[in-house]
């Protein structure tokens, strides 16, 4: 099957461009719109990020792209086939880790890759050498039953185990969820590495931090796009001179920001508060010292102010202000 | 944010658990303030769970001691649990119960009378601003309301010390800051926070942090003296110069 399809490939993929391409898709569960019109592409050998917060839609998009579901209206190919009609020939093609740890738990790490490999009529030697970065870090736990690995350990396996037939297209939803700032690096170095051996790669992380990590991203926000955009541009979306103000005392620090009449945003990011003056045609200077006139007036002595650049967060929470209902929390 | 108090709402000595052969939490020490936003950080598998699991009466210590909200864990574990306050994000609400149904289950649970569960329970609701949702089933809730709606219900028993174990996992990024809000009034009202994140930028609003490497405490201070002691420009770099531990698992 692989080798067959693998042929096919080659022609629709330099034929027809994009390897994901998604369409005004649509997609409601009772009253509960999961996606409203979405449209995007990726490109080829692309790392693509869909970025946001659970509920967003992105596991409805990645069902979708993976045939499990349809669409209720729009369109989407992936490697150049429809993902309503060509379900089969896309499933033998793609590579999905979902949310999920979905592998068998009373099955030994290579024995759930032995079987991922014969449902793709494949085997672990065959796949071996793609899989080789990833699953030489669990080799040594081969005999071991996934249901006794740690977190860290499961999603390497997983991703083993979505690669093993050697997909053309690898879908990863939420991959780094609940796992720790440092294991989350790892992983993303990882994903380059496929990167750079020609694979394209969808993945989904609720973990804005992690959009840089991307070449493009789309920010999905209740079934919308926000945006889509390279991570460096996407900050530059923010609309207004963006400053960094640290006090000590940052509870009153953050409630004197919001007395303040000309305050456009002000939120807490990290040991500073993020803010933006309503007044956009003001210098930077006027801000900055009209500022700090104010808040030593409020008995904040200490306060600092620079100007800093607005990262994915910054935008994201300013672009999801511009749709009325999502305000309403 | 607030200053330490002089009484400890935690107090920690030598706390050990041990699984087989394998040491998950190692002789670990440290005291929390009445009133202390505490963050607890660490990788997947440097003991968190198993630490937290101890502190909330869940677990007995291998060794050491532990008291929380005066009482000791290990021979007062049911006293412990009666005063503390427990969130995760896994599991904290009945998905299949309404808003109202799960504040009157752990009402009861905690030992409320019908009239404060009343009392309460509806102040809660007019606060998170929940009132034309308090007879839905809470799987029909977003992630964000679930999450700040789990947090006040874990507070339903005014409890002295409350413990969030990743509360805004996935939540999004201006819920996420409302959350933190929701903890700042919390400690104001001198209910002593014991948090886990992993999100580092958060780990920036705990008056202090600790952080677990292989079942040990490899830090503990206020985010400043951290940053300065790691001579470190952000949390994020602290963690990552410590959290890769020499025996942590892949």
């Amino acid at each position: 099957m692989t080798s067959a399809s693998a042929g096919t490939a080659g022609i629709v993929a330099s034929a027809g461009g994009a390897p994901v391409v998604v369409e005004q898709v649509a997609k409601r569960f009772g009253a509960t719109v999961a996606l409203h019109e979405v449209s995007f592409e990726v490109r080829a050998a692309e790392l693509f990020g869909l970025v946001g917060p659970d509920g967003g839609g992105k596991t409805t998009l990645f069902r979708i792209l993976t045939t499990l579901m349809s669409p209720d209206s729009g369109r989407a190919t992936v490697l150049g086939r429809d993902v309503v009609r060509d379900l089969w020939e896309i499933r033998a093609r793609v590579g999905y880790m979902p949310g999920r740890f979905s592998l068998y738990g009373d099955l030994s790490v290579e024995e759930n890759l032995q079987f991922f490999a014969s449902v793709f009529g494949t085997s672990l030697d065959e796949g071996y050498e793609l899989i080789a970065p990833i699953y030489s870090q669990i080799e040594r736990f081969k005999d071991r039953r996934a249901s006794a690995l740690s977190g860290g350990m499961k999603q390497k396996l997983a991703l083993s185990c979505a690669l093993v037939h050697r997909p053309e297209l690898l879908l990863l939803d939420e991959p780094t969820t609940g796992v720790d700032a440092v294991s989350r690096r790892e992983f993303w170095d990882l994903l380059h590495e496929l990167q750079r051996g020609g694979l394209t790669i969808v993945v989904s992380t609720p973990y804005m931090d992690e959009a840089s990590r991307c070449d493009r991203v789309a920010l999905i926000q209740q079934g919308r796009v926000l945006a889509i955009d390279e991570p460096a541009a996407i900050g530059s979306r923010f609309p207004r001179p963006l400053f960094a103000v640290k006090a000590r005392a940052r509870a009153a620090l953050l409630t004197a920001l919001r007395a303040y009449p000309h305050t456009a945003s002000a939120l807490p990011f990290g040991d500073a508060v993020h803010f933006s003056d309503a007044r956009v045609v003001l210098g930077p200077d006027r801000v900055m010292s009209e500022l700090l006139a104010y808040l030593h007036g409020e008995g904040i002595a200490d306060a600092a102010v620079v100007p800093t650049v607005p990262g994915i967060e910054d935008a994201f929470i300013e672009l999801m202000g511009t749709i009325p209902e999502l305000g309403a929390v | 944010m607030t200053e330490r108090a002089t009484t400890s709402a935690i107090s920690v000595s030598g706390l050990t658990r041990q699984f087989g052969d394998f040491t998950a939490v190692d002789s670990i020490s440290f005291e929390v303030g009445q009133g202390e936003v505490f963050g607890f950080l660490g990788a997947n598998g440097a003991g968190k769970t198993t630490a937290i699991r101890m502190l909330i009466g869940l677990l007995a210590p291998s060794a050491g001691t532990a008291r929380v909200a005066g009482f000791d864990v290990a021979t007062d574990a049911e006293q412990v649990r009666r005063r503390i306050g427990y969130m995760s994000q896994r599991f904290s609400l009945y998905e299949d119960l309404t808003l109202r149904e799960n504040i009157a289950l752990y009402g009861g649970i905690y030992g409320l009378s019908d009239e404060e569960i009343r009392t309460r329970g509806g102040r809660l609701i007019t606060d998170l601003a929940l009132g034309s949702h308090a007879d839905d089933l809470v799987r029909t809730l977003p992630l964000g309301w679930k999450q700040k709606l789990a947090f006040s219900v874990a507070m339903l028993h005014r409890p002295g010390v409350v413990f969030l174990d990743e509360p805004t996992g996935g939540v999004d990024p201006v819920t996420r800051r409302q959350f933190w809000e929701m903890i700042y009034e919390a400690a104001g009202r001198g209910t002593t926070v014991f948090v886990t994140t992993h999100y580092l930028d958060e780990a920036e609003y705990c008056d202090r942090i600790c952080i677990m490497v292989d079942g040990r405490i490899a830090a503990l201070g206020t985010p400043e003296a951290l940053k300065s002691e790691f001579t470190a420009a952000s949390l994020d770099e602290v963690f990552v110069r410590l959290a890769r531990g020499t025996g942590a698992a892949a």
